[in-house]
Formats: C-alpha cells, sequence, structure tokens
C-alpha cells in the first residue's frame, strides 16, 4: 500500500515540484487544478510569464477591483501585468500551436511508458471535451503532467498503454506525482525522484508502466523530510 | 443581403428574428466571458429550436447560451469543451442531442478558415487520437497532420465593447475569444455591444472587426451577467 497523505499536502507538493521546472523567462500555461497552483511557488529568482489560451498574456492574481471582463481559463478573475496583453482565440492559438509556449501544466487520467496520455473523456461516463488541452500539449516544448500517483480506487494511472481515448501521442515531458517524478528521455520513462514515505519497490507496485531508474534515484525535490 | 453602411441599432428581440428555425448559429464566449448574453436570452424567448450551435463551450444550465441546450433548443452542438453544463452531458448520453468536439485551437481555426476564405488548414493537434478519425492525414516535411475544413454559420451571435454606427468592433479583456473569428464567418453577424458611438469616435488603431462584417447592432441589456460582464 502506499501511504495516505492528506489532500493539502498532496496538492502543494506536486505544485512546488512543478514550479522548480520553469526557467527564467518561460512563457507557461497552467491547467485548472493543482498546476494553476504551481503558479503560487515560483522560486523568487525567476520570473515566468503565464498565458491563458482564452486570450491573454502576463497574467497575474485577481486586482483589487475585479473586472469581470478579465477572466483566467478556468473562470477566475485575473489582472494584467505590466507588459501583458489581450488577444483573439485564433491568436491565442496561434501562439500554443507555434511553439511559442514553453511549457504546459496539466492533470491526466492517465499517463504511459510512451509519453501518450489521456485526459478529456471516459467513454459512456463523462465527455467534458478536451478544450484547449490536445493544442496545448502538441504545441507546448515542454509537457509537465500534474496528478496523483495512483486513482481514488487505488489502481495505477501510469501504464504501460493509455485505455482511455488520447489526448495526444509521446508528448509527455515529466510526471509529477505526490510519490515520485518521471522524465521521458529518449523516448524512455526513467524515475528520477521519490518521495521519502516510499521505496522504489512501492513506487513499482503501484506503477504499471515499465520504467528505468535514473543512475540516482534522488529524494523529491522541495519535500522537506519531517 | 446586402449591408448598408450604417447599421441599424436595434431590439435584441428584433434582431433574433433572423435566427430561423433548424439554423445554424455561432454563439460567441469563453467559460461565463464573452457571452452575447441579451442576444441569447432574447433568442430563448423567441422559443427557436433545432438550432445546430457553435459555441466553444456550453457554458452552465443556467448560465447564457448554457440555457439554449438546457431548454431543449438546440439538436447539435459543436464545441471543444462542454463539462461545465451538465444537461450537454445528458442530453448526449440520452441520444437527443448531437455532440461534435474539436480542439479549442481547431475550433478557432475552423470558423477562421470559413471567414477568410480558405478550403481547410493542416494541424498537427489530434494525430494519433479519435479526433482524426474520418479525416485525412497528410504528411508533410516528415510530419503528420490533420486536414481540417472550414466551419461556417447562417448567423453569429457575438459580443463586443464597443460599435461605431458602421459596425466597427472593439473589445475588452478577454471577452474577445471567438467573437473575431465568428464575424468573419456567418451570413447575418448580430453584435451586442455595452455602448453604440458615433462614426470617427473609436481610434482605428484599435478596432478589431471591421464594420462590413457586422449587419446589425444591439445594446446589452441589465441581465446579472449582462450588466457584470
Amino acid at each position: 500500500m502506499l501511504p495516505e497523505l492528506d489532500e493539502q499536502i498532496i496538492r502543494e507538493r506536486i505544485a512546488k515540484r512543478i514550479a522548480m521546472e520553469f526557467n527564467d523567462g518561460d512563457v507557461v500555461n497552467l491547467g485548472i487544478g493543482i498546476p494553476t497552483l504551481a503558479s503560487e511557488y515560483i522560486p523568487e529568482n525567476i520570473q515566468v510569464i503565464f498565458q491563458a489560451e482564452n486570450g491573454a498574456i502576463k497574467i497575474g492574481p485577481a486586482p483589487a477591483v475585479p473586472d469581470l471582463k478579465c477572466i483566467g481559463a478556468g473562470g477566475r478573475i485575473i489582472s494584467l501585468l505590466p507588459g501583458g496583453s489581450f488577444f483573439a482565440s485564433d491568436t491565442s492559438f496561434g501562439l500554443i500551436r507555434g511553439g511559442h509556449v514553453n511549457a504546459t501544466v496539466l492533470g491526466a487520467l492517465e499517463v504511459d511508458q510512451n509519453g501518450d496520455l489521456a485526459n478529456w473523456m471516459v467513454p459512456g461516463k463523462s465527455v467534458p471535451g478536451m478544450g484547449g488541452a490536445m493544442d496545448l500539449v502538441v504545441g507546448a516544448k515542454r509537457v509537465y503532467v500534474a496528478m496523483t500517483h495512483v486513482t481514488k480506487k487505488g489502481a495505477p494511472k501510469i501504464l504501460k498503454k493509455c485505455t482511455l481515448p488520447l489526448t495526444a501521442v509521446g508528448v509527455v515531458t515529466m510526471i509529477v506525482t505526490e510519490f515520485a517524478v518521471f522524465e521521458m528521455w529518449n523516448g524512455k520513462l526513467v524515475l528520477t525522484e521519490i518521495a521519502p514515505e516510499v521505496t522504489v519497490d512501492q513506487i513499482r507496485e503501484h506503477t504499471e508502466a515499465e520504467f528505468m531508474l535514473a543512475d540516482e534515484v534522488i529524494p523529491m525535490k522541495g519535500v522537506e523530510v519531517a | 443581403m446586402r449591408r448598408s453602411i450604417i447599421k441599424p441599432v436595434v431590439s435584441a428581440e428584433e434582431a433574433v428574428k433572423s435566427v430561423k428555425k433548424g439554423a445554424t448559429i455561432m454563439v460567441g464566449g469563453f467559460n461565463y466571458g464573452g457571452i452575447p448574453y441579451t442576444l441569447v436570452d432574447a433568442l430563448l424567448e423567441q422559443g427557436t429550436d433545432e438550432l445546430t450551435m457553435i459555441a466553444n463551450d456550453t457554458a452552465y444550465v443556467d448560465v447564457g447560451h448554457g440555457k439554449l441546450v438546457a431548454q431543449g433548443r438546440v439538436k447539435k452542438v459543436i464545441a471543444s469543451h462542454v463539462g461545465l453544463n451538465k444537461k450537454t452531458g445528458e442530453f448526449y448520453h440520452s441520444g437527443q442531442m448531437e455532440l461534435e468536439l474539436y480542439p479549442q485551437g481547431t475550433f478557432v481555426e475552423k470558423i477562421r478558415a470559413a471567414g477568410y476564405g480558405l478550403g481547410g488548414f493542416l494541424t498537427p493537434t489530434g494525430v494519433g487520437t479519435v479526433v482524426e478519425e474520418g479525416k485525412q492525414v497528410l504528411e508533410v516535411n516528415g510530419r503528420k497532420y490533420i486536414l481540417e475544413l472550414p466551419m461556417r454559420a447562417d448567423v453569429a451571435l457575438v459580443r463586443a465593447y464597443k460599435a461605431d454606427r458602421m459596425g466597427n468592433l472593439i473589445y475588452r479583456g478577454t471577452n474577445q475569444n471567438f467573437n473575431p473569428a465568428m464575424a468573419t464567418a456567418a451570413d447575418i453577424v448580430i453584435a451586442e455591444v455595452d455602448a453604440v458611438v458615433d462614426v470617427g469616435e473609436l481610434d482605428p488603431n484599435t478596432i478589431v472587426t471591421q464594420g462590413i462584417l457586422v449587419d446589425m447592432l444591439v445594446v446589452k441589456g441589465g441581465s446579472y451577467y449582462a450588466s457584470r460582464t
């Protein structure tokens, strides 16, 4: 069994770890949920430009006087920081598909050892639609998946092959869960970091995908050991 | 229909008379932003049904054009995301409404292609997924692309910030979203705006939608969302 962690700790841990991946000047698109939380953990010495696919770049937190004509992709009220701009959806997806976004962070239902991911529908159950996710993962230079290691029922989400309809093929750069960090290296899935509560064997037990171990699997960055 | 230079400023009720039973309509908006709320409410009131609705999303059950879906006026939705309106999924699963989904960038580009006179475009988005089913996949310079075709409508309901009497439109904040593209790709374009000003009052450097694309202007009403967004 994997240890049970508090929901809040899971969210913060994943968001914080992903925020460490941003470089100064990166243009970043964050999905809703845990990905959005990553914006709160940007290291002080770097500046990141956040883009919202509904048509804004260099977005910031809600201003003191909220303007409902300025919202983010998740519907939250936003502000524009100096140097930002608003634009139409066709321009926005031009920026995304055109490779002008450095990193995108999003949740997933399943990811597999080929770097495929599925996050937009469960046949017969829910068809929310792909929204901008398919364009984002194809267009962004780096794709970060932020998700819990297993489903609520304890089933692995990192699989040999995705079973749900795909969002895209072979696009994932890094997977961050509450217990581990995996990276795609030359098309192979590699375990690079693990959380203090778990062993590599436990990760293996709860990960269906075949993966290699990094030369040194290090403690998950940003996790404070109690 | 020949467009006059000076555009009529009409009531929402008058404007939506151009939407007939079974029409294909485009509705601007993303989530609750940039929706032509007053036009959508008038269309709901008018009772027109059997609509094919092209909109990025279906808003919420009780918000904007989400109400057209929830009240059974729509026979087919063409969108990129419908997860926030539970009736869309319910009607789709029960078989009483068709649903066609496109990745958001493809969705807007299909509209833009129609408005810009293109026969289609090639996009890498969706390659290797169900999105490519039934479509041509072409390989160009070693990369696979899906051929996506243009998409247009009988009537586009768009939302802008201000119009001049010629129908030139400026937008505000993230309310632009799909509105400028939709204004290029329908036989009749109705723009709902916060205010209409005289010709010459808008800075030509800030005009996004050219007045020649717009047929009718409607000043937004005082509903909860129309007045706040």
